[in-house]
């Protein structure tokens, strides 16, 4: 995986090829037209993550498209990781926006089916699904490698992408999941963020099949955690947040706790799941989902140790060096 | 797109479904035994030929798959469970929002599409495997048009000009 050339150049890129075990965030976008509502939320997440994932609709709820964040973030210096869901753009929208995307200096582009429309606050609106995920990783491919549209047509200056795909390694069907892995692998992807992980012992099976068809060195993995504020918060997003799935026992735990320490708990048990995975071969950094808690996610980090960054454990620097990748040495 | 979950389990249907041996099995006999009668059949009129192909489509397959008649059909390769009955227009696996039981995110009383379709496709016995193909964009223009005529005329293969296609490589050996 090290020796390729660089995809995009993008500093989550050039920390996951260092061997940093690399943190990203969500970005909740605002419903607001005002700049500082992305700023404000960006700036707690910047200090301590690698890069922030501005969301596309999620929960197919109408926000700040993940365009206009993405815009705004670029332009500050942030890094950021552009959502593109298939739900509302059919693939002349989305290819034009890749273009734009690239053109703003978006580097990083995490490609997703996308909640359906009536899990949302409009459900009568029209869903598209022209495309699936996976032939939008490879559109977006095909833009960067092939340097043309879907139609053949050439682009003058191809983009560049760090390209992304989502995995949900938590519902069924559970023994094939990994296969699903192994086709956005095959269609793309560089690196994969997944759904909230709460239930280690279904991850860690499932990263035994994706080591077992050797994905784990072909595709960089952040596992998705997030911190649950109460039984009540865990209770919601089993049963209405669509692909999320929590045990009964964290669920227990949380309401056996006393109500003012409920929040502490909930940090705690996503430090625990952050410690658990890391040590699990193959997971190469985290993916922080605080849905409106964004000031937890700075604790969340440094209570697992992971400010200032280290090595991944059992990484190695790769024996021959890496020519192509001048940057390496200046990751911060 | 009509939704009729319900339509999914008229009579018969879902046994057969379960039986994806025997349908592929009508599957292959039908592509020999139509794919003779075609040439002749367009040759004596393109127009009827192609009506009868999309009326019988709409019926049987309708009845037997709830076909939305996309006009490229990839039964074989889904399990003889059709992709699009899955809300999202998935052809190439499930999404994340598949429920604990196994059912629709979107259809909460219909089970996916995806897992009916990894179940079967490893109870066939010619092309079980081809679930695993990477399935290109669909052509918008092949709606409503049949699905068999597209096959024999080639047109189903084509895909966008600047379609690049992938295969998986991983070994088939092992599970599942
Ligand atoms: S033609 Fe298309 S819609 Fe009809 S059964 Fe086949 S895949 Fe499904």
């Amino acid at each position: 995986m090290s020796e390729r050339p660089l995809r995009a150049d993008s500093r989550l890129e050039r920390v996951l090829r260092s061997g940093r075990f690399a943190v990203t965030a969500e970005l909740n976008a605002p419903d607001s037209a005002d700049p500082e509502d992305v700023y404000r939320n960006a700036l707690v997440l910047a200090e301590v993550c690698d890069a922030i994932n501005a969301t596309d609709g999620s929960g197919a709820n109408c926000h700040m498209s993940s365009m206009g964040c993405c815009a705004l973030l670029t332009r500050a210096g942030y890094e950021p990781v552009l959502q593109v869901s298939c739900r509302d753009r059919n693939r002349i929208a989305i290819q034009g926006d890749l273009l734009g995307a690239a053109a703003m200096g978006v580097k990083n582009v995490l490609c997703l089916t996308g909640d359906d429309v009536t899990v949302g606050d409009q459900p009568e609106a029209k869903r598209v699904f022209d495309l699936d995920s996976i032939q939008l990783l490879r559109t977006a491919r095909i833009m960067c490698e092939q340097g043309v549209f879907l139609s053949g047509r050439r682009l003058t200056t191809p983009p560049r992408f760090f390209l992304g795909a989502a995995a949900n390694p938590f519902v069924p069907p559970l023994e094939y999941r990994h296969l699903r892995l192994a086709k956005k692998v095959a269609a793309g992807a560089d690196f994969i963020q997944t759904q909230y992980c709460f239930d280690i012992r279904i991850f860690r099976e499932y990263m035994r099949r994706v080591r077992d068809l050797g994905l784990h060195r072909q595709v960089y993995i952040l596992v998705g955690v997030g911190p649950l504020r109460s039984e009540k918060a865990a209770e919601f997003m089993r049963t209405r947040v669509p692909g999320v799935w929590i045990p009964d026992e964290i669920v227990e735990r949380l309401r056996k706790t006393p109500k003012k320490r409920k929040r502490e708990e909930g940090i705690r048990i996503c430090v625990e799941i952050i410690e658990q995975v890391r040590e699990i071969e193959g997971v190469h950094g985290i993916h922080v989902m605080a849905y409106r808690q964004e000031e937890t996610v700075a604790e969340i980090i440094h209570r697992a140790g992971l400010f200032p960054r280290q090595a991944r454990p059992g990484w190695q620097r790769p024996r021959r060096r890496d020519t192509s990748s001048p940057q390496l040495g200046r990751v911060k | 797109m009509s939704q009729m979950p319900e339509a999914r389990r008229l009579p018969g249907s879902e046994w057969l479904k379960d039986h994806p041996r025997i349908l592929e099995w009508i599957y292959l006999r039908s592509k020999a035994v139509l794919g003779r009668l075609y040439p002749w059949m367009r040759r004596l009129s393109p127009g009827w030929t192609e009506r009868l192909f999309v009326r019988s489509e709409e019926w049987v397959k309708g009845y037997l798959f709830n076909c939305q008649m996309c006009g490229q059909c990839i039964l074989h390769s889904t399990g003889m469970t059709c992709p699009m009955n899955c809300p999202k227009n998935l052809r190439n696996g499930p999404c994340g929002g598949v429920r604990a039981d196994g059912h629709c995110e979107v259809i909460p009383e219909m089970p996916c599409v995806w897992v009916q379709a990894w179940e079967r496709s490893s109870r066939m016995a010619h092309y079980g495997e081809e679930i695993r193909l990477i399935q290109p964009p669909v052509n918008r223009q092949l709606e409503h048009t049949s699905a068999w005529i597209n096959m024999f005329e080639g047109i189903d293969a084509r895909t966008p000009p600047g379609w690049v296609p992938v295969e998986l490589e991983i070994e088939t050996s092992g599970d599942p």
